[in-house]
């Protein structure tokens, strides 16, 4: 049996590194189409200054996409080398995205952006604007096939367990890409990563006008990410909505969770602003409620109730006593000993094989579990409730304060006012890191949110692991940290390096401050 | 839908095409990467040899990338035992290939000769480490690997990273890295003018006759050296997989089983052999567009004949050898591979289509003159 200490190092190992993962692909999916933008208007144009634009901001592009490409092995690495068990339970689906993003995204993605930077002299305007277009497009398509892949660990719908092949097996390809749960993740996750690629140009255009630099560069640069910053905003905080409605749907344990409650309500629920959980206690204090809202946001109406921890918990435990002899039926029949009646009931409880594999934490013989580990494992079904309650509450706080950034600098820019309010300006550069640290928090209630399960509902992660032992971990553990505070230091000091020195870099003799600067020779 | 055995044998082809792919696209990049501290001599050269691939290498590793999810999607037993079991060897591939996206971009941006030193070693440890390693790993196949499914299907590996590192795969190493360099050398060639193309040329003179010489004292190994394997029991090619249900024997001289049966077999280490020769040749007589070509075919021919000597193991056990993965029962189920079929038939054109016009807007010989027109922008 792998031991837990395993379990919880290839966690952190994997939150590590998709957390560090996910501080670059923001940044490209949103600056990609500003990008874009930059240059649509530059061929309508033709003024320079907006190819400028694009060469400047795509620099900078370039110091996060290379960073991007290089944490992204790793994501596809790690199922193999640590989920190992989790790669064959559930290959037959979840590779089936990872193979077609590289195929249809990554392969569109990395081709132009070569062409993007080194295409220049040797493309027609237009011919180039195709090529940041399809740059853009591919960077978002991959976001559409690995969302597709996440939705269905959230909502693992269009497949079945096999008991011959013992790993569950796709049924639909079309539930698959259809599922409800990937479509509202990815509106949710693309437009983050647009909001992010507005405040991050937003501040830094804000900082030249602070400083007096670039006025002209800055205050076009600051115009198109505020409209589009604005729009994305707002599509962000809808369809996180629609997220959230997905959730209630698909996986009432995050949102009793994430909402701290504890105990079912009469419909429709009230939504809590704020409180303090309890997780030892099972208990809220200090609640500030707000009637009815919860029901509202979550089940569109107001009679369907929204279950409390304590009827998840029950219902868990008869799932996981169904369960146990889901186990046991399919250790005889891969023992070749079951006969046609076992067979059959074991198509009917086969369901709920997932719930009794979360026995396996307390014995590796899941006929012998006692109630107490019944009752265990039934609590191990709901996720530690005060961190989701405050990452969530602390990521729709950011995302209300960017939409309200955006909204006045989209109405200052409107009346083109926003040169002179410095207050505005001195806002938009302080939150330049705010929306990765909005992303994160909706990562981690994305994923610890469904904890225990790898797959919700289907396989538990105390068992998804490679058999791997705890040196091994602590060793590539290391190295991760290791090369990436490494790499994250250098991306950071160009990255400072060139926003400081803005269009200057470009080596035009159009912008000033260029004498300071000469980077090859 | 094609019925599941003919999809079985169509994704062993369709992996091999992107292993080929890789070799052929993200290889010469690499070969690009193990050449550059030596062929390059001072930071002109070096930048010239890196613009060579500046805005190909990124497009290139996307076969490598797809490689992978396709074997994750093909056959999740082999990925799931595989990169579990050779952690330490794909940890040491996934940081030294960390080099290359910062090795390229991040070279150029500093004008400080330390740092851009550094980085070109990067880039040569980004591009030496990866084929060595794959030809390790191809070694430690034909050898039988030690690992085990426990009932439930969980890999299990039970040899050390040490062991893997052993004479015969080390050889193996020579031939996946010399292969690469080689083909390497001839893109330079094609790129380059003057003393870096002579260099290259010299290059590729040495790393192809390294390649045709250890290829061939690798096939002499394996003919008498190494023990292949054979399925005893009977096999259902139809079937749903499931590796522990079936028998498996240690036999010498078993590799060639599939050359003895099919004669004509012999023209896939056959093309490995003509097409090095030729692409030598060619390298040798300034040829270098056919040389490329010939190293490429060099390629399908190696690749090819550890694909045919092991077929239809993928993952050899010898530890327990019924746990052998096979093409027949490390597959994903019929659907799923009919599905990736249709996206790989439907994307792989187009991807090599729109590759193709990259290639065309970018060709021309790398200068010292571009390099200087483009100072601020070229890597």
């Amino acid at each position: 049996m792998i031991s837990e200490t395993v379990v919880d190092l290839s966690r952190l190992q994997f939150a590590a590194t998709a957390f560090y993962h996910f501080l670059f692909v923001p940044l490209t999916l949103g600056l990609s189409f500003l990008l874009a933008i930059m240059e649509t208007v530059y061929v309508m144009t033709g003024k320079e200054i907006y190819r400028d634009m694009v060469k400047f901001w795509g620099k900078l592009f370039g110091i996060n996409f290379a960073l991007g490409v290089t944490t992204g092995i790793t994501m596809e690495f790690q199922f193999g080398t640590n989920w190992a068990y989790y790669s064959h339970y559930v290959g037959d689906i979840f590779g089936a995205p990872l193979a077609i993003e590289g195929l249809m995204a990554f392969f569109l993605e990395s081709t132009f952006i070569g062409l993007f930077f080194f295409g220049w002299d040797k493309l027609s305007r237009r011919q180039h604007l195709l090529v940041t277009y399809l740059t853009a497009i591919g960077s978002n398509l991959s976001a559409v096939w690995i969302l597709i892949a996440n939705g269905w660990m959230q909502n693992p719908v269009g497949s079945e367990f096999s008991y011959v092949t013992m790993r569950m097996e796709m049924t639909s390809f079309r539930d698959l890409v259809f599922n409800p749960a990937a479509q509202a993740k990815f509106v949710h996750t693309v437009s983050a990563g647009y909001v992010t690629g507005a405040i991050f140009v937003l501040g830094i255009s804000s900082w030249y006008l602070l400083k007096g630099r670039h006025i002209e560069f800055a205050k076009r640069s600051f115009r198109i990410a505020a409209a589009f910053g604005f729009a994305s905003a707002l599509s962000v905080i809808v369809l996180g909505d629609e997220s959230g409605y997905a959730v209630t749907e698909h996986q009432q344990t995050k949102l009793a969770a994430m909402e701290g409650m504890w105990k079912t309500e009469e419909a429709p629920a009230s939504f809590t602003l704020f409180a303090i959980p309890d997780d030892a206690r099972r208990a809220n204090s200090a609640e500030i409620k707000i009637p009815y809202a919860l029901g509202l946001i979550a089940t569109r109406s107001t009679d369907k109730v929204v279950p409390g921890i304590d009827r998840l918990e029950a219902r868990a435990a008869e799932r996981i006593r169904q369960g146990m002899e889901a186990v046991q039926l399919l250790e005889l029949m891969r023992a070749g000993k079951a006969g046609e009646d076992q067979k059959v009931r074991f198509e009917q409880v086969k369901d709920d094989l997932g719930y009794g594999l979360l026995l396996k934490k307390y014995t590796k013989d899941v006929s012998q579990a006692t109630p107490d580990m019944i009752a265990q494992a039934a609590r191990d079904s709901i996720p530690p409730v005060a961190p989701l309650f405050w990452t969530f509450r602390l990521m729709v706080l950011l995302g209300f304060s960017f939409a309200a950034l955006l909204a006045l600098s989209f109405w200052y820019s409107a009346k083109n006012t926003f040169q002179e309010k410095r207050w505005l300006l001195r806002w938009a550069v302080c939150f330049i890191p705010l929306p990765w640290i909005a992303s994160a928090m909706g990562w981690f209630v994305a994923e610890f949110g469904r904890q225990p399960w790898t797959i919700y509902g289907v396989l538990p992660t105390q068992l998804s692991t490679s058999a791997l032992s705890a040196g091994s971990l602590y060793g590539s553990l290391a190295g991760f940290l290791f090369f990436y505070t490494g790499l994250l230091a250098v991306e950071m000091y160009l990255m400072f390096k060139y926003a400081r020195l803005g269009p200057a870099s470009l080596g035009t003799g159009r912008y000033e401050g260029e004498a300071s600067f000469q980077p090859a020779h | 839908m094609l019925d599941y055995e003919t999809l079985k044998l169509i994704w062993w082809l369709l992996i091999g095409v992107l292993l080929l792919g890789f070799a052929v696209m993200d290889g010469h990049d690499m070969g690009v990467g193990v050449l550059l501290p030596f062929v390059g001599k001072n930071d002109m050269e070096r930048r010239i040899i890196i613009n060579t691939v500046g805005p190909h290498w990124d497009g290139n590793q996307v076969w490598f990338i797809t490689a992978g999810g396709a074997i994750f999607a093909a056959w999740p037993l082999a990925y799931a035992a595989a990169f579990s079991g050779f952690y330490w060897a794909m940890l040491a591939v996934l940081w030294a290939l960390f080099f290359r996206p910062v090795g390229f971009d991040y070279r150029s941006k500093v004008n400080n000769p330390t740092w851009r030193s550094a980085w070109d070693w990067g880039l040569f440890i980004g591009g030496a480490v990866p084929p060595l390693i794959f030809g390790v790993a191809f070694g430690n196949l034909l050898q039988g690997v030690p690992f085990h499914f426990e009932d439930n299907l969980m890999p299990v590996y039970t040899g050390s990273f040490w062991g893997l590192l052993n004479p015969f795969a080390l050889l193996a190493g020579g031939v996946s890295l010399a292969m690469l360099t080689f083909h390497g050398a001839n893109y330079l060639m094609i790129r380059t003018e003057g003393e870096i193309q002579e260099r290259a040329r010299k290059a590729a003179l040495i790393f192809g006759s390294v390649m045709l010489l250890a290829f061939a004292l690798a096939g002499v190994w394996v003919s008498l050296g190494i023990k292949g394997y054979v399925i005893t029991s009977v096999v259902d090619p139809g079937a749903l997989p499931n590796p522990l249900d079936k028998t498996v024997a240690i036999e010498a001289g078993a590799w060639l089983g599939n050359f003895a049966r099919q004669p004509l077999l012999w023209a896939v280490p056959g093309a490995a052999f003509v097409g090095g020769l030729a692409a030598l040749l060619f390298a040798w007589t300034r040829k270098p567009v056919l040389a490329f070509i010939g190293s490429a075919v060099a390629e399908l021919g190696i690749i090819g004949t550890a694909g045919v000597a092991l077929f239809p193991f993928i993952m050899p056990s010898s530890s327990d050898p019924r746990s052998s993965l096979t093409v027949w029962d490390s597959a994903a189920s019929q659907m799923g591979l009919s599905v990736m079929f249709w996206a790989a038939l439907i994307f792989t054109p187009i991807v090599i289509a729109y590759t193709s016009w990259a290639y065309k807007m970018m060709a021309g010989k790398i200068t010292a003159a571009y390099i200087e027109a483009n100072d601020r922008s070229a890597y």
